[in-house]
């Protein structure tokens, strides 16, 4: 790297092809999860987007000088800055939103569980008449032999 | 195994106390002893207490449903009222705290008024009673919780952040949280203040006990309600 930012012009350096060889990874690890469809696309262009961005970015560092200059931002790397600032607040509200519709589902199999199993406590205290906890009449013939 | 000594299947028969339980191990024997000595049907909602608090309940009596992990208040009384609901003959849901900060003659008191005015709910406030013991950073917080909750349903409730309630069934089965945590209150009162059904609001007494301060949510944990209330 030259001082003032502009690569050296021997060719591609080591820092450049694990730069793109890491984003390249991230990009196919993001790219595994599921939800509804139409969002899905969007993430995903919006994704392979910002994968082109980070390649030139990382082959072409000039253009992003260039770019930044170009917005008004004084260098590349501030305009990298406020670029990934954005992407990161996108990513806490998108995993926030996942996370609550995950803890929800959660809580209704977490609910229904426990229905269930008072459900089975209740028909099995009514076929004991010694405790008294339940108001209800018992049931009209006992249930079939399980086994 | 004989529960404790309680109240018989005439004592409101159709009314489900629905305690939401999670770590009171050094209360909760008592408190549902308690409320069973007036009121017959208890169902606590273990909410995957570590401390054996659901075994205690169940020796005082109360029926346990038990959540396998931990959800959060707001989820562990939506559970109660659905199982409430489901029992034959009920026809009124009391939600009460396991800490022993309610008194059961406050719920006896709401219940009546239930029944005589023919109220769809009647909500417990800490501040149409004079006897307010509150802290003032804690009243500053739950004065701005009322706030939220006029704002949100435009109901006018002294206090919305109060766990002791009478709902009648109809009103009840409209009642579907999707707060898990703590803000479930405010939720409550908007479901029901949706449904049209007549409402009021009934002085209770909260007891701080050492014992309800020392667990209760710290003033801190209301900046968690108040975020809970406004980024729904």
């Amino acid at each position: 790297m030259n001082p003032d930012g502009t690569p050296v012009s021997s060719g591609i350096t080591l820092i450049q092809v694990l730069l793109i060889l890491g984003i390249v990874g991230v990009a196919l690890l993001l790219n595994r999860t599921t939800a509804d469809s139409r969002h899905q696309a969007i993430r995903r262009l919006l994704l392979l987007g910002f994968v082109v961005a980070a390649v030139v970015s990382v082959a072409f560092p000039t253009v992003l000088s260039q770019l930044a200059g170009f917005v008004g931002v004084g260098r590349g790397t501030d305009l990298l800055l406020y670029a990934l600032v954005i992407a990161f607040l996108s990513f806490i509200a998108t995993s926030l939103r996942r996370t609550r519709q995950l803890t929800s589902r959660i809580t209704v199999l977490a609910r229904e569980l426990a229905l269930a199993q008072a459900r089975i406590e209740d028909a099995e205290s009514r076929e004991t008449p010694s405790s008294a906890q339940d108001p209800a009449p018992p049931p009209p013939s006992p249930p079939a032999d399980p086994s | 195994m004989d529960p404790a000594p309680a109240a018989g299947d005439g004592a409101h028969p159709d009314t489900w106390v629905v305690i939401p339980l999670f770590n009171e191990a050094a209360v909760i024997g008592d408190v549902v002893r308690g409320v069973r000595q007036e009121l017959a049907h208890v169902v606590c909602v273990d909410d995957g207490s570590t401390d054996g608090s659901g075994e205690l309940a169940r020796a005082a009596g109360a029926k346990v449903v038990r959540h396998p992990v931990n959800l959060g208040q707001g989820a562990a009384l939506q559970t109660g009222i659905e199982y409430a609901l489901s029992r034959p003959g009920a026809r009124y849901v009391v939600t009460f705290d396991a800490d022993g900060q309610h008194q059961v003659t406050d719920a006896l008191d709401m219940l009546a008024r239930a029944r005589e005015e023919d109220l769809a709910a009647v909500f417990g406030s800490r501040f149409l009673s004079e006897r307010v013991e509150a802290g003032l950073v804690r009243r500053i917080v739950l004065k701005l919780a009322v706030w939220f909750t006029r704002q949100s349903t435009g109901m006018r409730l002294t206090d919305a952040h109060n766990g002791l309630r009478v709902i009648r069934a109809d009103a009840a089965r409209r009642i579907r949280l999707r707060q898990d945590g703590m803000a479930h209150a405010s939720e409550i009162v908007l479901h029901i203040g949706r449904t049209g059904l007549p409402w009021a609001e009934h002085p209770v007494h909260v007891l701080y006990t050492d014992y309800s301060r020392g667990k209760g949510q710290s003033s801190l944990n209301s900046v968690n309600i108040l975020v809970d209330l406004v980024f729904r």
